[in-house]
């Protein structure tokens, strides 16, 4: 494509020269690089509840971020419109980290445009679609969560939608562009008997056309499976507490390594030494059954990118094999300090952010053992299939999840429901107690938001069944 | 001000002429500084002027809502008329309109909410306030060997809002955050913490020489923490975590969250849901408060609610919809979310200070953990349970004894409500939510 063809030169006006002059202008004080990030983003919601169509939301962001690194320094501005003052004055500000002579070059865009690749390449984009259709959806969902089961007494059901176009473009004269869909169905669900009230979720989605909900995504399997959760939740047990055997089931189990993994591999934090993880590539960090991967190239899924939000093309990249700590999650700016390649994991909430390494799809590759085989060797634990979120401090390492639906195993079976609980656990030491690894792995049906220093950014994870030797479950009953 | 009140004007009478029967529009502007520094060299500055406008239109009952970056006309012209279309193809809504409260009047109070003192601190000088706080913390300890910086963050916001029912109001105020996280080594491994600040007016912040040396001393006292067995003790909160405990009573008192039936504290005004001596309110008149406001985002003038006096539960929190939804009052609460949809959210909504200080909530314990961080969403709105990650320190015969992590800290909220024994006299604003030091007795600890 022409950049004359992105939407900012079509429907904004920018020229290659403005192009020039605002990346010009950023290095008027001598920076060793600078950056533009041209975001045009529109978002609409829909909220269903009690039974009516509640509100219908449509969001416009359209805005410039402009990043000038000197050396560690970074500045930042950003523009919430493309008028011309506005960016230079953006680019000005931006320019101030640096304090050094200009080297006198002038920046020139003369690159084609990139995208080499599309990975969420579909027909019609959800945004364009009527509201009705979309209308249809919730009240599909409404349906058959209500006909699940006569308890259920209040759904609540969300669509969302997003169109996101982005243009980068760098003072080495790169310039690359990507045009972003994204769209999500989410069902929260209340269950009530005998004055006893529980709760059930259930959501899925990715970089897909409303098709997504044809499959096995259909709003009546999200809904039901929601409604499940809710009534399964009214009859369970209280959770145990202290340490114990853990089986996790697939898919979205798999925020356990986001948590204590993922984020304390992003190289800004072992860069900077703050990671528990921090020196110890090359070192085993897990049991032999571990290989973990970030995977921003999966097509259609939710944390896939053609491209991450510095114009650099996203990867596969095997984290840990085999147990043993291969590398990290890099950006620009860690990627250049540390000397590694790049990885293409530098991401950002919008353009009025800086970009920082961030997870895209993170999951563990499959075993051998059968998952029924696992329960099986189980004498007493816990069986974890549904969380809620996860949290780690990445100093320390100590990270947290909670269980949305448990069971207890007891001699080999699955008996007992159990309430939520949240599981406490290390990061470099849990993957060691892994001992076993199933054959099933699942990625997440595409929920996932993980939140680093105040930026937000969708993400998917995915796990196969594994055994944790021990892990500390944070329940009441002693 | 009448800029951001004009274009507010504008897009009224837009909405109106494209067919809306009633409307809203509110616009934000942030004009933001921002520096993080590390290691004694600035990581990152960032400077920027944002604006948000956020539009509610109703046809009918029927709503549609809108935000945007963009406030070229021709971007706010397309916009109003796609909203206005929206809202067509939404349900009638018996309890949808805007507030009745919300119309043309005078004599907001001045909630002293604005230190135009800020402007004449240069982006030097701002900068290095960062930088001797984190100065500060390097220098407490030689076991303090890194960090991972210190920020100092300054915004001036100003709002402006109108409706069609004559309301066309703004008001404008300053805050400023100063705040350091440094990392301590010792052989067990490294540990973090943070200290802060957070303050409408320079004079209420703390030095950043204090913020500093505390951050690096809550740093160090955390070094060779360890697990501790499984079993039920006495738990004491500090304000920060505290803190976390008053959201969840926040989230609980919300209309909305009460008109879903999804609140552990549903169908229960009048009755006794906390120990006696505790009294929460919420309370938007505070002078300076981070969380003060005259009117809300709907227009509704701001006031003090009584959320539970004396262990009794008075009052749920209300924007416009949600009051007529429960036949009661909006309690200007209403709260615009970035996507413009309004909900509810707290002004200053605090548990009033009790007598004692912390050093006497600690010697009164015989055996417990006092809590100083916790991780992870293990709290179910709906049910109360409560399971959540925590770090903190071992207290034996009224004795801090060593630190503690990788611990659970479980319970019902319903429960931990009822069973906070003792409440400090230390509350601490650090937004709009804010607690004293808690002690909470029968929560299960599990760990070893």
């Amino acid at each position: 494509m022409e950049l004359s063809k992105t939407i900012f030169f079509e429907k904004y006006n920018v020229t290659t020269t403005d192009l020039e002059n605002y990346l010009n202008e950023a290095l008027s004080r001598g920076g060793d690089y600078a950056d533009l990030y041209f975001e045009h983003r529109i978002n609409h919601s829909i909220v269903l509840e009690e039974q009516i169509i509640k509100s219908a939301t449509k969001g416009v962001n359209l805005g410039v971020g402009v990043r000038v690194v000197s050396g560690e320094k970074t500045g930042y501005a950003y523009s919430d419109d493309l008028n011309r003052d506005n960016v230079v004055k953006a680019a000005r500000t931006a320019a101030f980290i640096a304090n050094a002579a200009p080297d006198g070059g002038k920046v020139q865009v003369a690159a084609p445009l990139e995208r080499e690749r599309n990975l969420y390449s579909i027909p019609i984009f959800p945004a364009e679609l009527e509201i009705a259709q979309k209308i249809a959806l919730l009240e599909e969902s409404d349906r058959a969560a209500r006909a699940f089961d006569r308890r259920i007494k209040q759904v609540q059901a969300i669509y969302v939608d997003e169109t996101k176009h982005v243009l980068i473009v760098t003072s080495e004269g790169k310039a690359a562009w990507d045009l972003q869909p994204l769209v999500r169905l989410n069902v929260l669900c209340i269950a009530e008997e005998n004055g006893k009230r529980q709760s059930g979720y259930q959501g899925g989605g990715g970089r897909r056309g409303l098709d997504i909900f044809a499959g096995e995504l259909d709003p009546k399997a999200i809904a039901s499976e929601s409604a499940r959760q809710a009534i399964l939740q009214l009859g369970a047990l209280e959770a145990p507490a202290g340490p114990m055997e853990v089986v996790l089931g697939p898919g979205w189990p798999g925020i356990l390594l986001h948590e204590a993994i993922g984020h304390g591999l992003e190289a800004d934090f072992n860069r900077k030494k703050t990671s528990a993880f921090a020196g110890l590539v090359g070192q085993k960090v897990g049991s032999e059954l571990c290989t973990v991967v970030d995977d921003g190239t999966i097509p259609f899924r939710r944390g896939s990118l053609n491209m991450d939000d510095e114009g650099n093309p996203t990867h596969q990249t095997v984290l840990i094999e085999k147990g043993i700590l291969q590398g990290y999650l890099q950006d620009r700016l860690s990627s250049k300090l540390m000397r590694l390649p790049l990885t293409g994991n530098g991401r950002r909430q919008s353009y009025d952010h800086i970009p920082m390494p961030r997870m895209t799809n993170t999951f563990m590759m499959s075993g051998d053992s059968a998952p029924e085989d696992i329960i099986k060797s189980v004498k007493k634990g816990l069986y974890a299939v549904q969380f809620g979120g996860g949290q780690v401090d990445i100093t320390s390492g100590k990270f947290v999840f909670s269980a949305s639906e448990a069971y207890l195993i007891e001699d080999g079976h699955i008996t007992a429901p159990v309430k939520g609980a949240t599981l406490i656990g290390d990061g470099p030491t849990v993957l060691r107690r892994v001992t076993a690894v199933g054959s099933d792995l699942k990625l997440d049906q595409g929920i996932g938001i993980c939140g680093k220093d105040g930026q937000t950014i969708p993400v998917s994870v995915g796990l196969p069944t594994i055994k944790i030797r021990e892990i500390t479950v944070g329940g009441t009953e002693k | 001000m009448s800029e951001l009140q004009s274009t507010v004007q504008q897009v009224l009478e837009r909405a109106k002429k494209s067919g809306a029967g009633a409307a809203d529009v509110m616009i934000r502007e942030d004009e933001s500084f921002s520096v993080t520094v590390r290691m004694g060299q600035v990581e990152t500055l960032k400077q920027a002027i944002s604006r948000s406008l956020m539009l509610r239109v109703f046809i009918g009952q029927r709503t549609a809502t809108s935000h945007t970056s963009d406030l070229t006309p021709v971007v706010l012209h397309r916009l109003v008329d796609e909203t206005v279309d929206m809202a067509k193809l939404t349900s009638e809504d018996e309890s949808a309109g805007l507030p009745e409260q919300a119309i043309h009047r005078r004599g907001f109070p001045d909630l002293q909410l604005l230190d135009p003192s800020w402007e004449a601190v240069t982006p030097a000088a701002r900068i290095d306030l960062a930088m001797r706080a984190e100065a500060a913390a390097l220098s407490t300890n030689h076991a303090i060997t890194n960090s991972e910086g210190a920020s100092f963050d300054y915004t001036r916001s100003r709002v402006a809002l109108a409706n069609t029912l004559g309301f066309d109001d703004a008001y404008e105020g300053t805050s400023a955050g100063l705040y350091c996280v440094p990392v301590a080594q010792s052989k067990d491994g490294m540990q973090r913490d943070y200290w802060l600040s957070v303050a409408r007016y320079r004079h209420q912040m703390q030095s950043p020489e204090e913020i500093g040396t505390k951050a690096a001393q809550r740093a160090l006292r955390r070094l060779g923490a360890r697990k501790i067995p499984t079993g039920e003790v006495s738990v004491i909160f500090d304000p920060l975590t505290a803190r976390s405990l008053l959201g969840h009573v926040f989230d609980a008192v919300t209309g909305s969250s009460i008109y879903r039936r999804s609140s552990f504290l549903l169908d229960q005004t009048g009755e006794l849901v906390a120990a006696e001596n505790i009294n929460i309110v919420d309370d938007a008149l505070m002078p300076a408060g981070l969380g003060s406001s005259p009117f809300d985002d709907e227009g509704v003038p701001t006031q003090v609610t009584p959320i539970i006096e004396t262990g009794v539960l008075r009052n749920y929190l209300h924007s416009a919809y949600t009051a007529k939804k429960l036949r009661s009052l909006p309690t200007g609460n209403g709260s615009r979310a970035a996507s413009g949809t309004v909900t509810i959210g707290p002004t200053n909504f605090y548990l009033k200070p009790g007598k004692y200080t912390p050093e006497e909530i600690i010697s009164s314990t015989e055996k417990g953990l006092y809590v100083v961080e916790l991780i992870g969403f293990g709290v179910n709105p709906v049910t109360g349970d409560y399971s959540r990650g925590a770090v903190g320190i071992w207290v034996e015969n009224g004795k801090f004894v060593h630190p503690v992590q990788e611990v659970t800290i479980a319970g019902n909220l319903r429960e931990m409500l009822k069973n906070i024994e003792m409440i400090g006299n230390d509350v601490m604003f650090l937004g709009s939510i804010a607690a004293p030091t808690l002690k909470i007795r029968n929560m299960v600890i599990s760990g070893d």
